[in-house]
C-alpha cells in the first residue's frame, strides 16, 4: 500500500509542471493567440529558478526568478505577434530555439551543482492519516499553487467581465475592437500570464522535481502541455484531468522499467509522446463537427484607425 | 508615442530583398553586445565566428558538409511552409532516414554485396522519411489533429528508437559497448568528392535538390497550387485545389528530403550509426527556411551561412572558451530579427505621437 501512496505522490509531482504551463497557454489561447514558445520559456525557467534558488538558497525566490525569465520572453513574443503582426507559429518556433539556447548559456555555471528541493508541507495528524495522509496534506507548495492558479483561471474566465472579455477578444478580435476594448493590450496580458506560468512550470523541475539543472531538462513537457490545451477542449476542468493523466502515464512508464517488464526501455520513455499523438488524433476526431478552439486562435490582428 | 503598423498597398520587393540583411546586421549587433556581456571581445568573437572559417579549405569544405543536410531539408520544409504546412519534425524524419538506411548497410556488413547497397540505403533513407512525415500530416487530413505537435512529438520517438536499435540489435559486438553500429563498408559509404578531403556527394545531391525545389515552384502547375493554397486559401478553393492533397504531398516531398540528408549525413561524414548524428539540423533548417526567404537559391545562401556559424562556433570555443549555446542563441535572435524584418514588407511602420487632448 505504501508504493501505492508513493506512485501516487510521484504522479501528482510530475504533472504539476505540465499543468502550470498548460494554465497558463489556455488563457493565452483563450485570449487569441497561440504561442507555441512554451518548451522554451520552460527550459529558461527552469535555468533561471535554479540559479535563483542556488545563488540566495530560497527556494521561493528561485521560483519568482523562473517567473520574471518566462516572463521577460514572452515579452519578446508579444512584441513581435501583437506589435509588428508576425506570423504567431514562427515567432513561437523562434521562442523555442532562443530559449533552449539561453537556458544552456545560463544554466552552464551550475550544471552539477545541487540544492535542498522544495519542503513538503506537514500537518501533524492530518498528513500521517495512512493512504491518502500525504497525497492530500504532504505536497509541496506548487502542487497546492498550480490546482489553486487553475480554479482562478476558472472562474476569471466564467465568472468575471474580465474575463469575458478576454474571451471575446479570442473569438472575435474585430467584433471586440469595434466595441472598444484594446485587443492587443488584453492579448499581451494573457501572453505575459503565459510566459509567467510556463517560467514558474520550468522552475517547477529543479527547485521540487530533480535538485539539479540539466540542459533539456524539460525534455518537450512545454509541447506536451501545448497538446493538453487542445486535449482539454479550452476548458480549465479538463485541464486538471488531462495533465494529471498524462502525469500518470510517464510515472507509470517509469515503474514498469523498474518491474522489469520485456520491453525495451526505450519504448516505455517514448509512451508520453505516442499517448500525445493518440489523443491529440482521438480528440480531434471526436470533434470533427465543430471546434471548439477560440475562433481568432493564432491569426495576426492589426487595428485600424 | 505609440509604434503603429500600416498596410501597405502592395508587397515592397526592395524590402523582400534586403530584408534578411537588415536581420543579419542586427543580429550580429546584438551579438556584440552579448559577446560584451559574457566578457570576450566583440571583434575577435566575431572574427572567430564568421572570418576564420573561411580562410582555410578544411573549413570550407567542413562548411559545404554541414550545409548539405540543412539546405535539404529546409527546401522540403519551405514547400510546407508556403503551403501552410506546418511539419517542424524534420528532426524525426532526418533520424528515421538514417536508421532505415543503416539497416541495409548493417544487414550486408562483411558480405560481398555490390555497388547497389549504396543507391538501395539512399532511396530507403528518404521513403522511410516521408512515410514518417505522412503520419502527422494524415492525422492532419483525416482526423483535424494539429500537424505542429504531432509531427513534433514523433521527433522524441525516433530519437528513442535509434538509441534503442544501437544499444541493443545493431550495437557493434567490437565496438567496446559505446552505443554505435560497426563502420559501414566502403560500397555503403557516400564517396568523397575530392580524396583525403571531406566534401562528399552529397552536396552535389543537395544542388540538384535546389535546382528542383526551384523547378517544381517556379514552372509546375503543383508548385502554382502550393504557393496559393499557403497565400490565398479562399482563392485556392475556388479554383478547385484540393488543399489536403498538398498537405500530404509537401509533407512527403520535405519528410523524404529530411530523411535522404539523414541516411548521407549517416552514410557520410559520420560513417556509423550512433546517437546525436545530428546537432539539430531539422530545427536550424527551420530557420534556414526562412532566412532563405522560402525561395530555394535564397535557401541555398541561407545554408551556407548557417553552416559557417556551426563551425565558427566549434572555433570560437575552442579559440576563445565562448560556450557552444551561444551558436544556438545566435540562430534564436537571427529567426526573430527575419520574421520582424518580414512584417516590414506587409506593413510600414509610423511612430504616433498623440496630440495631448484638452480636457
Amino acid at each position: 500500500m505504501e508504493i501505492f501512496e508513493a506512485i501516487i505522490l510521484t504522479i501528482l509531482a510530475a504533472s504539476t509542471p505540465l499543468l502550470l504551463a498548460a494554465t497558463g497557454e489556455l488563457v493565452t489561447e483563450r485570449a487569441g493567440v497561440l504561442n507555441l514558445g512554451v518548451e522554451g520559456m520552460m527550459i529558461v525557467g527552469a535555468a533561471c529558478g535554479f540559479g535563483g534558488a542556488w545563488l540566495t538558497g530560497s527556494v521561493i525566490i528561485g521560483a519568482l526568478c523562473g517567473i520574471v525569465a518566462g516572463t521577460a520572453l514572452s515579452l519578446i513574443f508579444a512584441m513581435m505577434t501583437l506589435g509588428l503582426a508576425v506570423n504567431q507559429v514562427a515567432t513561437g518556433l523562434a521562442l523555442t530555439i532562443l530559449g533552449i539556447g539561453l537556458s544552456g548559456l545560463i544554466g552552464a555555471g551550475f550544471v552539477g551543482e545541487r540544492i535542498t528541493l522544495a519542503p513538503h508541507l506537514r500537518i501533524p495528524g492530518l498528513t500521517d492519516i495512512p493512504l491518502v495522509g500525504r497525497v492530500f496534506f504532504g505536497e509541496d507548495g506548487f502542487v497546492y499553487l498550480s490546482l489553486a492558479l487553475i480554479v482562478a483561471v476558472w472562474y476569471f474566465l466564467y465568472r468575471t467581465r474580465a474575463g469575458l472579455i478576454l474571451r471575446a477578444c479570442g473569438d472575435n478580435h474585430v467584433s471586440a475592437h469595434a466595441l472598444g476594448y484594446p485587443v492587443l493590450r488584453i492579448r499581451m496580458f494573457a501572453v505575459m500570464f503565459g510566459g509567467a506560468c510556463a517560467g514558474l512550470a520550468g522552475a517547477y523541475l529543479p527547485l521540487a522535481y530533480t535538485p539539479f539543472f540539466v540542459p533539456g531538462m524539460t525534455a518537450g513537457r512545454g509541447w506536451i502541455a501545448l497538446a493538453l490545451v487542445v486535449f482539454a477542449s479550452w476548458r480549465p476542468a479538463r485541464l486538471v484531468i488531462g495533465a494529471y493523466l498524462f502525469g500518470a502515464v510517464t510515472i507509470l512508464q517509469l515503474h514498469a522499467q523498474g518491474w522489469g517488464v520485456g520491453v525495451p526501455s526505450q519504448l516505455m520513455s517514448a509512451l508520453p509522446y505516442l499517448a500525445t499523438v493518440i489523443v491529440l488524433v482521438l480528440i480531434s476526431r471526436a470533434r470533427s463537427g465543430g471546434s471548439t478552439a477560440p475562433a481568432a486562435l493564432g491569426t495576426v490582428f492589426v487595428p485600424d484607425r | 508615442m505609440q509604434l503603429v503598423l500600416e498596410k501597405r498597398a502592395e508587397r515592397s520587393n526592395t524590402i523582400a530583398l534586403v530584408s534578411p540583411l537588415i536581420a543579419i546586421g542586427l543580429t550580429i549587433v546584438t551579438m556584440s553586445i552579448l559577446f560584451m556581456i559574457l566578457g570576450k571581445n566583440p571583434v575577435s568573437a566575431l572574427g572567430a565566428y564568421f572570418i576564420a572559417p573561411l580562410t582555410d579549405s578544411y573549413s570550407l569544405q567542413e562548411i559545404a558538409v554541414k550545409a548539405t543536410p540543412l539546405v535539404m531539408i529546409a527546401i522540403g520544409l519551405s514547400l510546407c511552409y508556403l503551403a501552410n504546412a506546418w511539419n517542424i519534425g524534420a528532426e524525426g524524419q532526418f533520424l528515421v532516414g538514417a536508421v532505415a538506411g543503416s539497416w541495409i548497410a548493417v544487414k550486408t556488413q562483411g558480405t560481398d554485396a555490390g555497388h547497389w547497397v549504396l543507391p538501395a540505403m539512399l532511396l530507403l533513407g528518404a521513403a522511410a522519411g516521408a512515410l514518417y512525415a505522412l503520419i502527422p500530416a494524415i492525422c492532419k487530413v483525416r482526423f483535424g489533429a494539429s500537424e505542429i505537435l504531432t509531427s513534433l512529438m514523433l521527433v522524441y520517438v525516433a530519437d528513442l528508437f535509434l538509441d534503442y536499435l544501437v544499444r541493443g540489435p545493431w550495437r557493434d559486438p567490437k565496438g567496446f559497448n559505446f552505443p554505435t553500429t560497426a563502420e559501414f563498408d566502403p560500397v555503403a559509404t557516400v564517396p568523397v568528392l575530392i580524396e583525403g578531403g571531406r566534401l562528399h556527394l552529397g552536396a552535389i545531391i543537395a544542388l540538384i535538390v535546389v535546382a528542383g525545389g526551384a523547378v517544381l515552384l517556379g514552372r509546375t502547375i503543383k508548385g502554382f497550387e502550393i504557393r496559393v493554397v499557403g497565400a490565398a486559401p479562399r482563392a485556392a478553393r475556388f479554383g478547385g485545389f484540393n488543399s489536403n492533397q498538398l498537405v500530404l504531398l509537401t509533407f512527403a516531398i520535405s519528410g523524404a528530403l529530411a530523411g535522404l540528408a539523414g541516411i548521407i549525413e549517416v552514410a557520410g561524414p559520420i560513417g556509423h550509426l550512433q546517437p546525436g548524428i545530428s546537432p539539430g539540423y531539422g530545427f536550424t533548417a527551420i530557420i534556414v527556411a526562412f532566412l532563405g526567404r522560402l525561395n530555394p537559391v535564397g535557401i541555398l545562401i541561407a545554408g551556407l551561412f548557417l553552416a559557417l556559424t556551426f563551425i565558427g562556433g566549434e572555433q570560437a570555443q575552442i579559440a576563445m572558451k565562448i560556450p557552444l549555446d551561444v551558436t544556438k542563441v545566435f540562430q534564436g535572435i537571427l529567426l526573430f530579427y527575419v520574421l520582424a524584418c518580414d512584417s516590414l514588407i506587409l506593413y510600414r511602420f509610423r511612430l504616433i505621437f498623440p496630440s495631448r487632448q484638452v480636457a
